[in-house]
């Protein structure tokens, strides 16, 4: 038997034996995604119990190294793991923006000292990030950010305010972009820090959106003491590090464009019906769904082809921008089709009959999509500069 | 499923193509072409180097005398061609024929044939369309059997290379009526049989394309390829591998289109800038860039689909034709219109693009044909 096959068989022993039961059944929504923290939001208990389990042999983050608490298993093991995984209906144990931003912006540019301290909580789930970027006055143009973080030999005191920062209320540590130094461009003299956000002079307020949710906070810092040795990488070199982790954040919101359950065509005819020939009732709105069903066909298509380059070792390069902005739009048309296709279904905010307004609310939340992470705009400036080569003057 | 990157040899081929063709097939021979009103409407010499380095039989299989490299090889060379506007028989008789005949036919067919098409030696052309739009269901041309003979009565239109073919495989209805799938055949014709009458039309591609009329053609039962009636699948097959390869040239137009189109944005002055560095042209560009990303994709998903022999084939075939027909309309639009005045001269070739694009996109299929196909297959 190969390593691999024994891999397989071991890993499936496992997980019988150890995922709770109520961690087979499929997730319902947002909530059911566990992201630990020092004071988790819990769904239910097992959802504790279940990361607790996995984060001991490190498959939470199964790519990582083991020396920080990782899984340490290589591309072809950790592809078992998640066919196991879903063979079984197991969900994820944990999610967490530790996990897909900071973790692997801390095993390129972080400490020794800083991934021995960091890495382990966050496949543990004990330590839940949020990431300070936006500022009221630094929207698309991130880098004209004000967050000033002065020098007080082996501190920092840091004092601003930050906005859109997802899930500040429920995070524990964050990752933040600081002005250390004011006299040269805007890209030069910004910092990456990293701190508790129980230190004194933090303060968080939940901002309510359009869609009735609230994932983001305005984030205030007053006289807050950073210690230097939660500086990452080197002083006033942060705006490195921030493209570096604005990347993986734009493949993430990207990845929203992808496939989702039923495929809407085949949805429209369920709700509304077909003539003789199989065709949806209403022409134009055939047409309409069409168009999006292709372009979702060919979006995947390059997902998968950029996937393959990029294990083939070419670059993805500036692609980021491309998936942001094609997958994010591609994600607003599907939340207007859903709109077109269930009617007054789709409309409602509150009950049972509305499955909680769930429609109307994504409908809504989507919008949020080519804003975050950088505007469709930006994107779209990015490529012209970046690939294109088109000059600013 | 293979993954979705060119090997070592694909992107050897590519590059020898795209050399190759900007030597010898460029959009400067075309309008040479044109210009002289070459009777022939390719260069024979340059198509006989073509053969020579294999480009025949590229996807034909090695036992019938080809390079057996498959079709993702195939269309790596159509790319290089639509990037070129490279006048050659590849798509009437490599793309098309070539792969009806294999599909169809039998053994000795085979022999008959693609070896002599992969040597580059006889052409042939696909006789299908009948009307203004491509329908092969609604074929209404006949094959009366006579003995062992059948006779042919009919017309056919958009016949690639009609001029130059030495054969034809002919679409008609041996049973059934307009509208049915079942009771196609494919027949095998030689093109200087008694009562094949061609003329060649002037297109707006300035390309090779002809009007055949078949009048009492009699071919004998052995140039039946397959069995009577029962052409459907392996032409829809060969229609599917055929738009495909039309999708991979339409991707080499659009792209060439697009660069050009970029080059001279960061050229052209008005009030005192490059017309590039204004944010209007610029973003435009730009969505343009990320279709093309989009188009690269389902093309290369196509071909694959197609040596994978995966079963989604009519799906995908649809989806690549309809994204790359959208495409390529909009980045040769695109073209004309940020090029302003001078892409409306002859003089410049940017409207070459233009011009082959909307052949390619109408031949077996236009955008809207392979959208409605797409929603069809996918269940709405």
């Amino acid at each position: 038997m190969s390593d691999l096959d024994q891999f397989r068989q071991q890993t499936r022993t496992w997980l019988e034996e150890n995922c709770p039961p109520a961690m087979r059944e499929p997730m319902k929504n947002f909530e059911d995604i566990y992201n630990g923290g020092r004071n988790p939001v819990i769904d239910h208990p097992d959802q504790k119990i279940w990361c607790e389990r996995m984060a001991s042999r490190g498959w939470t983050v199964p790519h990582w190294p083991a020396e920080y608490g990782g899984g340490g298993l290589d591309k072809d093991h950790v592809k078992v793991l998640r066919e196991e995984m879903r063979r079984l209906g197991a969900r994820p144990a944990l999610d967490s923006f530790g996990i897909s931003m900071l973790g692997p912006a801390l095993l390129k540019f972080g400490s020794e000292k800083q991934k021995q301290e960091h890495l382990p909580k966050i496949v543990r789930g004990e330590i839940r990030w949020c990431q300070g970027y936006s500022e009221p006055g630094a929207g698309s143009d991130l880098a004209s950010l004000q967050t000033k973080a002065e020098d007080h030999g082996d501190h920092y005191i840091v004092n601003g305010q930050k906005i859109w920062t997802s899930y500040a209320n429920y995070a524990d540590w964050i990752f933040c972009l600081v002005r250390t130094d004011n006299s040269g461009t805007k890209h030069e003299g910004i910092s990456f820090v990293l701190f508790d956000m129980a230190t004194p002079g933090v303060s968080v307020r939940p901002i309510k959106l359009i869609s009735g949710s609230s994932p983001f906070c305005e984030t205030f810092f007053d006289d807050v003491k950073v210690l230097k040795e939660n500086l990452m990488g080197e002083e006033g070199k942060g705006w490195t590090i921030a493209k570096y982790l604005l990347t993986h954040e734009r493949e993430m919101i990207a990845g929203f464009g992808g496939a989702h359950g039923q495929p809407l065509g085949e949805r429209a005819v369920a709700t509304m019906g077909a003539d003789t020939s199989g065709r949806l009732v209403n022409s134009v709105l055939r047409q309409n769904i069409a168009q999006y069903q292709l372009d979702t066909v060919v979006f995947g298509a390059t997902m998968a082809r950029i996937g393959d380059e990029a294990k083939a070792g070419q670059g993805l390069g500036p692609a980021s921008s491309i998936f942001k902005y094609y997958g994010t739009e591609l994600n607003k048309r599907r939340n207007e089709l859903n709109l077109a296709v269930d009617g007054e279904g789709a409309l409602g905010w509150d009950g049972e009959e509305y499955d909680g307004g769930k429609l109307s609310r994504d409908w809504l939340r989507s919008k949020g999509n080519s804003i975050e992470g950088g505007t469709s705009e930006v994107q779209l400036n990015i490529i012209s500069k970046r690939v294109l080569g088109l000059p600013d003057e | 499923m293979m993954a979705l990157v060119l090997n070592e040899e694909q992107v050897m081929l590519k590059e020898s193509a795209a050399g190759f063709l900007a030597d010898k097939a460029s959009v400067a021979a075309l309008r040479e072409l044109r210009d002289s009103s070459s009777e022939q409407g390719f260069s024979t010499e340059i198509w006989r180097e073509m053969a020579e380095m294999g480009w025949a039989g590229i996807a034909i299989p090695e036992a019938f005398g080809g390079l057996g490299y498959g079709y993702i090889g195939l269309g790596l060379v159509l790319e290089q061609m639509g990037r070129n506007l490279s006048a050659s028989p590849l798509q009437s008789t490599v793309l098309v024929a070539a792969t009806l005949i294999s599909e169809l036919g039998n053994q000795a067919q085979k022999e008959a044939l693609l070896p002599a098409i992969a040597a580059g030696d006889k052409l042939v052309s696909l006789a299908l369309q009948e009307t203004a739009h491509h329908a092969p269901e609604q074929t209404t041309m006949t094959a009366s059997q006579d003995g062992d003979t059948f006779v042919l009565n009919g017309d056919k239109i958009l016949v690639l290379d009609a001029n130059v073919a030495d054969y034809f495989v002919v679409i008609a209805r041996t049973a059934g009526s307009k509208g049915d799938e079942s009771g196609l055949s494919a027949f095998l014709v030689e093109a200087d049989t008694r009562g094949v009458n061609v003329t060649r039309r002037s297109m707006v591609d300035s390309r090779n394309v002809g009007a055949v009329n078949f009048v009492d053609v009699r071919v004998s039962t052995e140039n039946l390829l397959g069995e009577a009636g029962q052409a459907w699948d392996g032409l829809s097959r060969t229609m599917d591998i055929a738009n495909v390869g039309l999708a991979a040239e339409l991707l080499g137009i659009s792209t060439e289109a697009f660069e050009r189109t970029v080059e001279y944005l960061k050229e052209r002055k008005q009030f005192g800038k490059v017309i590039g560095s204004f944010q209007g042209l610029q973003h435009r560009a730009s969505e343009l860039f990320a279709e093309l990303e989009m188009a690269r994709s389902i093309v290369l998903r196509a071909l694959h689909a197609i040596d994978d022999s995966d079963e989604q084939l009519p799906l995908i075939a649809s989806a690549a034709k309809a994204k790359l027909c959208e495409v390529a309309q909009r980045a040769t639009n695109e073209g004309i219109q940020m090029h302003g005045g001078i892409g409306m001269t002859d003089e410049h070739e940017i409207g070459f693009f233009i011009k082959r694009a909307r052949v390619v996109q109408h031949t077996f299929g236009d955008y809207n044909h392979h959208l409605d196909r797409f929603a069809k297959l996918s269940g709405f």
